[in-house]
């Protein structure tokens, strides 16, 4: 399924846990030090470098790009590291996440409270994903090097739906149905 | 006695640096072709499709196949008869150095542990030395990402544990980790020797060829049997769910005290990196 970004509603209803995705418009990267300033400046009612509504961070750090090149490989980072941030940029309007890994619990909750989908890319398949990747730009915090904010522009970028706002888990779900008992 | 010159070992590790990270193994492609044939869940066929899509793109366009491009662990076997004069290890580090930088290959490593500051050049690797009988110089590279090295594990069982509680410590190891190692994962288990000795029997285990079998019996057994019992966990490729969990399991053993069974998991992810070569 093709979808593009910013994410409506309309979209978010539709999609499944397990759906695999391919993602056209803009993407922001951020990972850790990025987003503890993310929600510093919220808890201090700042307004963020970007406009988070309704877009998609991607937990990336990429190889630096070859000459000639706009990126490097950029394939995911584990997710799980970012869980403690990320229910107040949901709260804020963040509506995707794409990274690798498994979510806590609360992350979870508060993505089917904001209505928000959590996709996975695949780990490990940098070279394939920085194939769709059109242009990049830092957007903010251009201090921390590779953990730079950067808008994206991507065309039809490869992820599956792991949490859908139903409650849904593809990791959970699919799991049990292939594990054989003894 | 041959003297080898310090500019082939910097040389020589450049260029494994540079390699290890673009050029999947045909060994490793092949499992991935194979696991990808014995997967019978959907989106596990998906995802090992595009993980041998990403590892060709990556050797056709000599680019890293994945960006964590890793820390990079180094394996000596030094020849006795060969003479060197200089810091070896310092001519690793070069090497690594100039990897990185020449193969635009990501710096992921930092100075102190704690303070993590990043050195900017990948260095130091970690690095193994062996003595063993010849006039050659061999050097095993494998940068290692941090997605799969973190689920690895090292475990003091005691001889009533046995068999079976090796493989329950190796299955339970998996089990938690679930996606985050980047399955189809490959797993080394070092048994035996001491408490780093079965760490580094771990990992030598992942150096293995993808296809060795161990000329241990009991070993090889574990193998086999483990590699079944991690595919019925259901994890699958990614962790989305499936058969093919594992492409193999390697198990290194050795001597240890009549008291205790010391056993390591370390768990590598389908970018399974190592080149070697010999001087
Ligand atoms: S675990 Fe391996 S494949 Fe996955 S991101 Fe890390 S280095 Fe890459």
């Amino acid at each position: 399924m093709k979808i593009t970004t910013p994410l409506t509603d309309e979209v978010i209803e539709k999609l499944r846990a397990g759906d695999e995705v391919y993602i056209t418009g803009k993407i922001y990267t951020a990972r850790d030090a990025a987003h503890k300033r993310l929600v510093e400046l919220l808890k201090n009612n700042q307004p963020l470098p970007f406009d988070i509504k309704g877009q998609i961070i991607y937990y990336v750090g990429p190889t630096p790009a070859k000459p000639g090149e706009i990126i490097g490989s950029a394939g995911p980072t584990t997710s799980k590291r970012m869980d403690p941030y990320t229910p107040m940029l949901l709260e804020a309007g963040l509506k995707g996440m794409i990274g690798k890994g498994e979510r806590s619990d609360y992350v979870k909750d508060a993505m089917v409270k904001h209505k928000a989908i959590y996709f996975a890319a695949i780990g490990g398949a940098g070279a394939l994903i920085a194939r769709t990747i059109k242009s990049v730009k830092v957007v903010a915090y251009d201090d921390l090097g590779a953990e730079a904010i950067r808008e994206l522009e991507v065309v039809d970028f490869p992820a599956f739906v792991v949490n859908d706002i139903y409650g849904n888990d593809l990791m959970l779900d699919n799991m049990s149905k292939y594990r054989m008992e003894e | 006695m041959r003297y080898i010159e310090r500019d082939l070992v910097v040389e020589a590790v450049e260029r494994l640096c540079i390699e290890a990270n673009y050029y999947i193994e045909d060994d490793v492609l092949n499992a991935l072709k194979r696991s990808r044939k014995l997967e019978t869940s959907s989106i596990g066929q998906r995802v090992l499709d595009q993980i041998i899509e990403n590892d060709l793109i990556a050797r056709n366009d000599s680019v890293p196949m994945c960006q964590d491009t890793g820390m990079v662990v180094v394996f000596l076997e030094i020849g006795n008869l060969i003479h060197i004069d200089y810091d070896i290890y310092e001519a690793i580090n070069e090497g690594v150095r100039n990897g990185y930088l020449h193969g635009y290959l990501r710096k992921s490593v930092v100075k102190h542990p704690l303070d993590r500051v990043n050195t900017g050049d990948n260095t130091p690797a970690v690095i193994h030395t062996k003595i063993v009988m010849g006039n050659s110089l061999t050097i095993t590279l494998a940068p290692k990402g941090a997605g799969s090295e973190n689920m690895s594990l090292v475990k003091m069982l005691t001889p009533a544990d046995g068999y079976e509680g090796v493989k329950k410590l190796v299955l339970d190891t998996i089990f938690d980790a679930k996606g985050k190692p980047c399955p189809p994962i490959i797993v080394g288990v070092g048994i035996g020797g001491t408490f780093e000795k079965c760490a580094m029997l771990a990992k030598e285990a992942l150096m293995r060829p993808i296809d060795d079998v161990s000329d241990d019996p009991i070993a090889r057994k574990l193998e086999e049997e483990l590699l079944e019992e991690i595919n019925r966990l259901g994890i699958g490729p990614m962790g989305f769910g499936g058969t093919q969990t594992a492409l193999a399991v390697k198990v290194n053993v050795y001597p240890c005290h009549i008291a205790s069974l010391p056993v390591a998991v370390n768990i590598q992810c389908h970018a399974a990196r190592h080149k070697k070569i010999v001087l």
